[in-house]
């Protein structure tokens, strides 16, 4: 029977402790904004800074893009959430598809946001651009040798490259953006072609780079992030960024957005923190993950401004969310993993 | 009964809308090639786990060697090791940046030869040092509990070890290797973050990438039932393993004569011993500790608390509705002694055979109907929520504790109940009196292995938990998918650390240390029990 006392002590403790966690967390004031996030970087800081600033607390809920979005569409209207947050653009295309999500009527948004960066009908808002560009290693590659996505079909690269899987949103994104721009025949050939250069998928945009810089692959990509956060570790990390396809359509960009729940308790609040962070929160937002600011106003992050400006790729990102699918199965018939 | 279904059959309802156009792509696509990586993987797995469980359990039984007590109890603790937390250390010491290959470019040169780690090979190695311990601990508690005798007996007659152990020992012990094999075949079928780091593409990894990246869940729902499918071939192939063998208690066994290890032999027992611990709780907590040390993240002991206060709250709830529910379907279905009811009662255990992102989905569909009835303040969507968690993982893992109750009440000898039926005790009285006394130790084995699933579990967690609660697991998960694995190393140490608590505490027990489950395996070739003496 000496098993039951420990038992009872863990529950006791564990009930305790749940119902003192969750109690707290929902302290059921009136200015509280309820956030399903699929983004969960520096994300504390920015809202608390939003609390300091507007006296409205910010509660969240962090998951994956995917799984929120389903959570939010089985709760319908008894759903907490009253903003929805991602890290890429496809699953804010399908929340608004799905209904989820309700316009955002606001002229500081359509100001502060591109507007390739933001749905036609404001049902979500860009708030930072990550690039998935091109990364080299200056000991083996020269800049001139590279230009784009699509070059890297090519065979002198054969057993030199280092990509991301095909499970991953972002290589997802990119291919899309492919579709978009060739069709699906002749972006078929340019991912067929990576895997005949017999590419290294490898699940971890770190990871790739850290490959990379120990001599394992010549050539990456990944999204800029990764390797402004392994430059801020180590400033010598010998992997650079290159700018990919700047003398045509300009190299891929995704976003991390927001919209505002369908069933949002108070859409007004909802809104005023999206704006915020659009625009005087655009700093604490974006910088912590070394990401660029959506705002032309904003300044980059001082780490990655080194890397100097670029063309960014104009598609609407509700453009390539919507042929993610197809992304998906293209990879399949490439063989890409 | 039903309540443990609902989820399913409700997915599975959902999933009904004909789905052909996707669906015959898939066919026409992947997979067939998903397929026969996750039957390829099956088999890795099987094997691996069968050469080490069954390998590892003879050793330290039937073997005197340096270090063989310490070695008994200490090689169940990788179960305490999440696969994705060993599959991820795996690969930062193993792969091409890592520290392995590393030093062996410094030593050979350039271009020093290293197998390749992100593959199916890979994935089946990892997974195999985590989910081992099902066959080791089963097999060591069959050896132990009844196999001397008849080992002895073969050995008088003449046979040397080896040879006895083939003839006597393997027969004996292969329904506690196939039942601990069929939980390594569920766990392997229905994982997708370990394989999906080793680029594995199981079916598994095709139910997720078709729901979150092709946005199709009724194809999403297809690929799980035929996940199920397999696990179904699994589970007869399992009961064929058994052989249509009863098996029944008999008095505690006696100790293994061991034999006593000289020389090279007991160098080689304790090295392999020593190498499977390293490489599954040794390297990887060496590696989560030098990351937590040069992580600059701050930790918070408030945060801790409160993590690591909802995993075990969460498990602990896990833990009581599994093995409640074990008991009252095992023992239900004795009591009423309806055919029916004794064959259906193991569809308690499809639920383990589904992926956890599908029985999720179903519990979300349930929850939202609920508070939808309810309706009611953000304080009742919380608990509404939290049961919904508690039920899925009861849906989930109710076949883990299930498992240990049915074999328990299975050992009871159809002769105690007669006799307790002759001396005038009605069905209750029986199920009281006999069956959930001598099923206690099966149900302590229950609820330690569901705690521990539970503990390490992501999927359902991350889909359903309430607003406001995190969980060590979650918190593991926020940090690794952003690939900042030294601040992760703290929370992932933690996991293990309280995973260990259910595991070490059952070591303490001694007797239910024995895995009750199993222990009582007995075949009927040998004598039973005397019935009729009560």
């Amino acid at each position: 029977m000496s098993l039951r006392t420990p038992t009872l002590l863990l529950v006791i403790a564990g009930a305790t402790l749940s119902a003192c966690g969750l109690a707290s967390s929902l302290s059921g004031g009136e200015d509280v904004v309820r956030v399903y996030s699929g983004r969960h970087y520096d994300l504390e800081q920015a809202f608390e800074d939003f609390a300091e600033e507007t006296g409205t607390s910010v509660e969240f809920l962090f998951g994956g893009d995917a799984e929120l979005r389903e959570r939010l569409e089985t709760e319908g209207d008894n759903s907490l959430a009253d903003v929805f947050m991602t890290v890429d653009a496809a699953n804010l295309q399908i929340a608004a598809q799905a209904g989820l999500l309700q316009p955002l009527d606001s002229e500081v948004l359509t100001e502060a946001v591109p507007e390739n960066l933001r749905h036609p009908d404001g049902l979500w808002m860009g708030l930072s651009k990550r690039v998935r560009t091109i990364m080299y290693h200056p000991d083996r590659v020269e800049p001139s040798e590279l230009s784009t996505y699509e070059d890297l079909a090519d065979p002198r690269w054969a057993g030199r490259l280092c990509m991301r899987d095909s499970a991953n949103v972002y290589t997802q994104s990119l291919v899309a953006s492919l579709i978009a721009h060739h069709g699906y025949d002749e972006a078929l050939a340019v991912v067929s072609g990576w895997v005949e250069n017999e590419v290294e998928i490898i699940a971890n945009d770190i990871r790739i780079l850290e490959t990379i810089a120990a001599g394992g692959c010549d050539v990456g990509i990944t999204n800029h992030y990764y390797l402004a956060r392994l430059i801020e570790d180590d400033p010598n990390f010998p992997v650079l960024p290159f700018w990919a396809n700047q003398d045509d359509r300009g190299v891929h960009v995704n976003i991390s957005g927001a919209g505002v729940a369908v069933d949002a308790d108070d859409p007004e609040l909802a809104r005023e923190l999206i704006e915020w962070l659009a625009t005087d929160g655009q700093e604490s937002f974006v910088y912590g993950n070394h990401e660029y600011p959506v705002n032309p106003q904003v300044e980059p992050p001082p780490l990655v401004q080194d890397w100097g400006a670029f063309e960014e790729d104009p598609l609407n990102a509700a453009d390539f969310a919507s042929l993610n699918a197809d992304a998906i199965r293209l990879m399949n018939e490439a063989g890409y993993d | 009964m039903g309540l443990l279904l609902l989820p399913i059959l409700l997915v599975g309802a959902r999933s009904l809308s004909p789905s052909g156009e996707a669906w015959s792509q898939l066919w026409a696509g992947p997979l067939p090639g998903m397929l026969w990586t996750t039957l390829w993987l099956l088999v890795g797995v099987g094997l691996g786990t069968l050469v080490l469980g069954a390998g590892l359990a003879w050793l330290v039984t039937a073997y005197e060697f340096p270090g063989a007590g310490f070695f008994g109890w200490a090689l169940v603790l990788p179960l305490a090791m999440p696969a994705y937390i060993l599959g991820f250390v795996f690969l930062a010491v193993f792969d091409f940046a890592g520290p392995v290959q590393t030093f062996l470019r410094g030593v050979i040169g350039s271009d020093a030869w290293f197998p390749d780690v992100r593959s199916l090979p890979g994935a089946a190695i990892v997974l195999s040092l985590t989910l081992y311990p099902y066959v080791y601990v089963l097999g060591r508690a069959a050896l132990r509990q009844q196999v001397p005798s008849s080992f002895e007996t073969a050995r008088t007659l003449g046979d040397g070890r080896l040879r006895a152990a083939r003839r006597v020992v393997l027969p004996l012990i292969r329904p506690a290797l196939a039942a601990g094999l069929a939980i390594v075949m569920m766990e392997t079928l229905t994982d997708f973050a370990t394989v999906q780091y080793f680029n594995v593409d199981t079916v598994s990894v095709g139910v997720y990438q078709v729901w979150r990246g092709m946005f199709n869940r009724a194809v999403a729902f297809e690929l799980a039932a035929l996940v199920l499918g397999v696990a179904l071939i699994v589970i007869a192939a399992e009961r064929v393993l058994r052989g249509g063998l009863r098996f029944y208690q008999r008095g505690p066994g006696r100790d293994f004569e061991r034999g006593r290890l000289g020389g090279w032999r007991a160098a080689f027992a304790t090295t392999a011993c020593g190498v499977v611990l390293a490489l599954a709780v040794g390297i990887p907590i060496l590696q989560l500790g030098a990351w937590a040390v040069g992580s600059t993240a701050q930790v918070e002991a408030t945060r801790i608390f409160e993590t690591l206060g909802n995993s075990l709250g969460i498990a602990v709830a896990s833990g009581v509705a599994c093995v409640g529910l074990g008991l009252l379907v095992a023992g239900g279905a004795r009591l009423s002694g309806s055919p029916l009811a004794l064959r259906i009662r193991h569809l308690a255990t499809v639920g383990y055979a589904v992926p956890g992102p599908v029985v999720a989905m179903g519990v979300l569909v349930l929850i939202g109907a609920a508070t939808g009835l309810i309706s009611g303040s953000p304080a009742v969507t919380v608990v509404v929520s939290l049961l919904g968690l508690v039920y899925a993982y009861t849906v989930r893992f109710t076949a883990v504790a299930y498992g240990s109750v049915d074999a328990s009440m299975e050992a009871i000898t159809p002769g105690v109940v007669d006799a307790a039926h002759t001396l005038g005790s009605g069905p209750g009285n029986v199920l009281r009196r006999v069956h959930l006394p001598l099923a206690r130790t099966g149900a302590a084995a229950g609820m330690v292995l569901v705690m521990v699933d539970v503990l390490k579990e992501l999927p359902i967690v991350l889909l359903i938990r309430p607003f406001g609660l995190t969980t060590t697991a979650v918190w593991v998960w926020e940090l690794a998918s952003e690939s900042r694995w030294e601040s992760a190393a703290i929370p992932a140490l933690l996991i293990v650390a309280v995973a260990l608590i259910p595991v070490l505490v059952y070591l303490r027990r001694g007797k239910l240390g024995e895995m009750a489950a199993y222990q009582t395996y007995q075949p009927e070739i040998e004598t039973p029990t005397p019935a009729g003496v009560p």
